[in-house]
C-alpha cells in the first residue's frame, strides 16, 4: 500500500498519541477540522481530549507547550505554515531553547513547521525557516526528505527531551509516496541518497529530489554525482559530508531557503575549514534568490533551485 | 454578577480570618526589604554583584500578598522583576537569591543566568526570561498539562506583569488563551506608573487597566497596592475564585515604584509630586502602622522581625560569599539534554 509524506506525518502523530498519554496536539484548526493540510485528520476522534484547537496566537501556543512540557507533557504544536512561526519566534529561541541550559529542566516539545514553496503560495506561505532556528543553541532542527524519515523522525522527535523544530516540506505532502515506512535511521546522521565519485551534492528536504534528478541528468554525460541528504540540519553530520567530499573532491550545497548565511553556507564553511585539502574545486552553493518568495508560478520556478540550475551548477563545478 | 469587580472587596473576608496570613506576609515583606537593601548596597559598593540589581521597593505588599496564597511545590508561580517579596512568600529560600546575585555555582541558575531570572521550573517555580508577557502562557501551559494529566486538583498558577508589560502581544495572547481554556490563573498587574522611564500616558489609552478584564472574559479586581490588608483580601478572593474553577483572575494594583528601574537608574524622571500622592506611600511603613492599629503586633515585635531578617540575610550572604563561582573549564557547554545530539561530541 502506498503512503504519502503527509500520511506519514499523520501516522507518526497517531502512533505518538497511542504510545504515550502525555502526548497531545495543539494547533490552529487541527481538531475536528483535521488541520489546514489534514495532517491531523481524524486524530481528535481517535484520541478524544488530546487534540486541541488553538487561538491564532503563535506566541501563546509555543509558550503554552513549553509550560506543559515542564510539567511532563510532550506536546506537538502545529504551526499552520512555517512562516507564521515568526510570531512565536521569541518563545522558541528565548524560552524553549534556553530552558534546559538555564534551569536543567528539559523541554520536550515538537514544533511542526509546514515549510517550503509550492506554486502560487507566495511570500508568506512558502518560507523555509530551518536556518533561522539552527542559529540558536538549544534546538534540534530536522528536515525529512522522504516518507520514511517523515514518519520515523517525527516519532523520534516526540521522544526526545529537547525542543525539535520539525521542518516538513509542503511540496512533498502529496507528491511523495513510498510503499511503507521502512526502517528508522538515527537522528543526527546524514544519508548517502545516491553514491557517486565525481562530485558531492549536500542537500535536504525537497531539494533532495531536485538534486537526485540533476544527478541523473549528469549520468548521461558520464558523471557519477553523490547526493548526501542531511536529514538533520542541526546537529549536522559533518563526518558523512567530509567522507563524501574525500571521495569526490567537489562540493555543491543546495538549499531552498534564502541565500544569506544558512545551512548551505554552514556546509561550505565546515568543508572549507576542515577539509580544504580535499577539494579539487572551489565549493559552490545554490539557494533561492535574495527576494521574497514570488506568488506567480512562472516567477516561483525561477526563484528556487530546480533540477535545471542544479545540473548547470554541477557542470560548472565539474569543469573547474 | 458583573465580570469586573471594581467595588471595594473589604467585606469579603473578615479581618480576623486574615490575621495569621497577614502577619506571615508582613514578615516576608520585611525580609524582602532587608534583603533588597543589602543587594542594593552590595551593588553600590561594586565588585560583589554579578550584573544588575532590580528591586521591588514599594511593591512588596502587592507581590507578597499574591505569593502567600501559593504553595511551594504544589502551585505554579511565574514571578517577574519586582517580586522578591512574592518569591519569599511563595517559599524560595533567601540563600537562593544571594547565590544567584553573587554568581555562586551552587545557586539554582549555576551562574548560567542571573538575578531575577532565577527559578526551578521542575518544582513549578518558573524562571522568567527578559521578554515581558511571555511567561503568562508558560504558566498557563503548566496548568493545562496538569488538567490533561488529571492532577490539577486545587492547583492555582500565578504570574505578574507591570503596566508596561500589558502592552506586549505576548501578554494579550497569553491571557486570551488562558481565558479560553478557563485555567486557574491569577495575573497580578502592578501598575507602578512607569515602565522604566515611560509613564502610563504613553503606555495605554484606556482609563483603567482593570477595564481590560471584561474584554478578555476574565474577572478583574482593582486594589490599592500600598495597603497590605486590601491586597490580602483581594488576592484571597482571586485565588479562591481561580481554584474554584472560575477561570483567570486579573488583579490590578495601583502603586508607585519607589526606586529606579534597576539600581543603575536614579529615576530622575519621576516627578516629586508623584511621590507625595497616595500611591507613593511606602507599603511597608503603611503595613507596620496598620498591624499595630489592628492590634495584631507591637512595635517591639516588628523590631524583632527586622532583626531576624537582618540576621537571615547576613547569614545567607556569608554562606553564598564563600561558595564557588562557576568554572569555565568544568562547564560542559551543552545546550541540549541529549548528549549524542550535541554537535562536536563525536569528534
Amino acid at each position: 500500500m502506498s503512503i504519502t509524506y503527509l500520511e506519514a506525518i499523520r501516522e507518526a502523530q497517531f502512533e505518538a498519541l497511542r504510545e504515550n498519554p502525555n502526548v497531545f496536539l495543539y494547533g490552529q484548526d487541527i481538531s475536528t477540522f483535521g488541520g489546514a493540510f489534514k495532517a491531523t485528520k481524524n486524530l481528535s476522534r481517535e484520541f478524544p481530549g488530546r487534540v486541541f484547537d488553538a487561538p491564532i496566537s503563535e506566541d501563546a501556543m509555543i509558550g503554552m507547550a513549553i509550560g506543559a512540557a515542564i510539567e511532563g507533557a510532550r506536546p506537538i504544536v502545529e504551526m499552520q505554515f512555517a512562516d507564521f512561526s515568526s510570531v512565536g519566534f521569541n518563545q522558541i529561541v528565548n524560552q524553549a531553547a534556553t530552558l534546559f541550559w538555564r534551569t536543567n529542566t528539559t523541554c520536550p516539545i515538537t514544533i511542526r513547521l509546514p515549510s517550503g514553496g509550492t506554486p502560487g503560495s507566495g511570500p508568506f506561505h512558502s518560507q523555509s525557516m530551518e536556518s533561522i532556528y539552527a542559529h540558536y543553541p538549544g534546538l534540534v532542527i530536522l528536515s525529512p526528505a522522504t516518507v520514511e524519515d517523515a514518519y520515523w523522525m517525527l516519532l523520534e522527535s516526540v521522544k526526545l527531551d529537547d525542543p525539535v523544530i520539525f521542518c516538513e516540506h509542503k511540496f512533498l505532502y502529496y507528491h511523495l509516496k513510498a510503499e511503507g515506512f521502512g526502517e528508522p535511521m538515527p537522528i543526527g546522521k546524514a544519508r548517502i541518497a545516491r553514491p557517486g565519485r565525481d562530485a558531492t551534492i549536500v542537500t535536504y528536504s525537497a531539494m533532495l529530489h531536485e538534486s537526485l534528478r540533476a544527478a541523473e541528468e549528469l549520468r548521461i554525460d558520464g558523471y557519477e554525482v553523490e547526493v548526501v541528504d542531511l536529514r538533520s540540519v542541526k546537529p549536522m553530520d559533518t563526518d558523512t559530508i567530509l567522507a563524501s567530499v574525500a571521495r569526490t573532491g567537489r562540493l555543491l550545497a543546495v538549499g531552498e531557503s534564502f541565500p544569506w548565511g544558512g545551512v548551505t553556507a554552514e556546509v561550505i564553511a565546515r568543508v572549507s575549514s576542515e577539509a580544504f585539502h580535499l577539494l579539487d574545486a572551489p565549493p559552490m552553493r545554490l539557494n533561492s534568490k535574495d527576494t521574497p518568495i514570488p506568488y506567480h508560478p512562472n516567477l516561483w520556478k525561477s526563484h528556487r533551485p530546480t533540477t535545471a540550475n542544479i545540473s548547470s551548477a554541477l557542470r560548472q563545478l565539474l569543469r573547474y | 454578577m458583573p465580570v469586573t469587580e471594581t467595588s471595594p472587596i473589604i467585606a469579603t473576608a473578615p479581618q480576623s480570618e486574615l490575621r495569621d496570613d497577614y502577619l506571615k506576609t508582613l514578615r516576608c515583606m520585611i525580609l524582602s526589604r532587608t534583603l533588597e537593601e543589602k543587594l542594593g548596597s552590595l551593588y553600590r559598593a561594586g565588585g560583589r554583584i554579578v550584573g544588575g540589581v532590580y528591586l521591588g521597593r514599594g511593591q512588596e505588599a502587592f507581590s507578597a500578598a499574591a505569593g502567600i496564597h501559593l504553595r511551594w511545590g504544589k502551585d505554579i508561580y511565574g514571578p517577574l522583576i519586582r517580586d522578591q517579596a512574592g518569591r519569599i512568600a511563595y517559599g524560595e529560600p533567601v540563600l537562593d537569591t544571594m547565590r544567584t546575585y553573587l554568581g555562586a555555582v551552587t545557586g539554582p541558575m549555576r551562574g548560567r543566568d542571573g538575578n531575577i531570572h532565577r527559578g526551578q521550573p521542575q518544582k513549578g517555580y518558573m524562571a522568567m526570561i527578559s521578554h515581558l508577557g511571555s511567561l503568562l502562557s508558560v504558566v498557563a501551559g503548566a496548568l493545562f498539562a496538569r488538567r490533561l494529566q488529571g492532577r490539577l486538583g486545587d492547583t492555582a498558577g500565578a504570574t505578574s506583569i507591570g503596566d508596561g508589560g500589558t502592552s506586549t502581544g505576548a501578554f494579550h495572547e497569553g491571557l486570551n488563551m488562558a481565558a479560553v481554556e478557563k485555567l486557574p490563573l491569577v495575573v497580578s498587574v502592578a501598575n507602578n506608573q512607569f515602565a522604566y522611564s515611560t509613564p502610563t500616558s504613553r503606555q495605554y489609552a484606556c482609563e483603567n487597566l482593570v477595564d481590560r478584564a471584561v474584554g478578555y472574559g476574565v474577572a478583574g479586581h482593582s486594589v490599592d497596592g500600598t495597603d497590605l490588608l486590601a491586597c490580602m483580601q483581594v488576592f484571597r478572593t482571586a485565588f479562591e475564585n481561580a481554584r474554584a474553577g472560575q477561570g483567570p483572575q486579573m488583579v490590578v494594583g495601583r502603586l508607585l515604584r519607589l526606586g529606579g528601574h534597576g539600581e543603575h537608574d536614579d529615576a530622575s524622571y519621576v516627578p516629586d509630586i508623584k511621590k507625595h500622592e497616595h500611591e507613593g506611600r511606602d507599603c511597608l511603613i503603611v503595613a507596620q502602622r496598620q498591624v499595630i492599629e489592628l492590634g495584631w503586633a507591637t512595635a517591639t515585635e516588628i523590631e524583632d522581625w527586622h532583626k531576624n531578617a537582618r540576621r537571615e540575610v547576613d547569614k545567607a550572604q556569608a554562606q553564598a560569599s564563600k561558595e564557588p563561582t562557576p568554572d569555565p573549564y568544568r562547564e560542559n557547554w551543552h545546550a541540549l539534554s541529549t548528549p549524542e545530539l550535541v554537535e562536536g561530541m563525536n569528534e
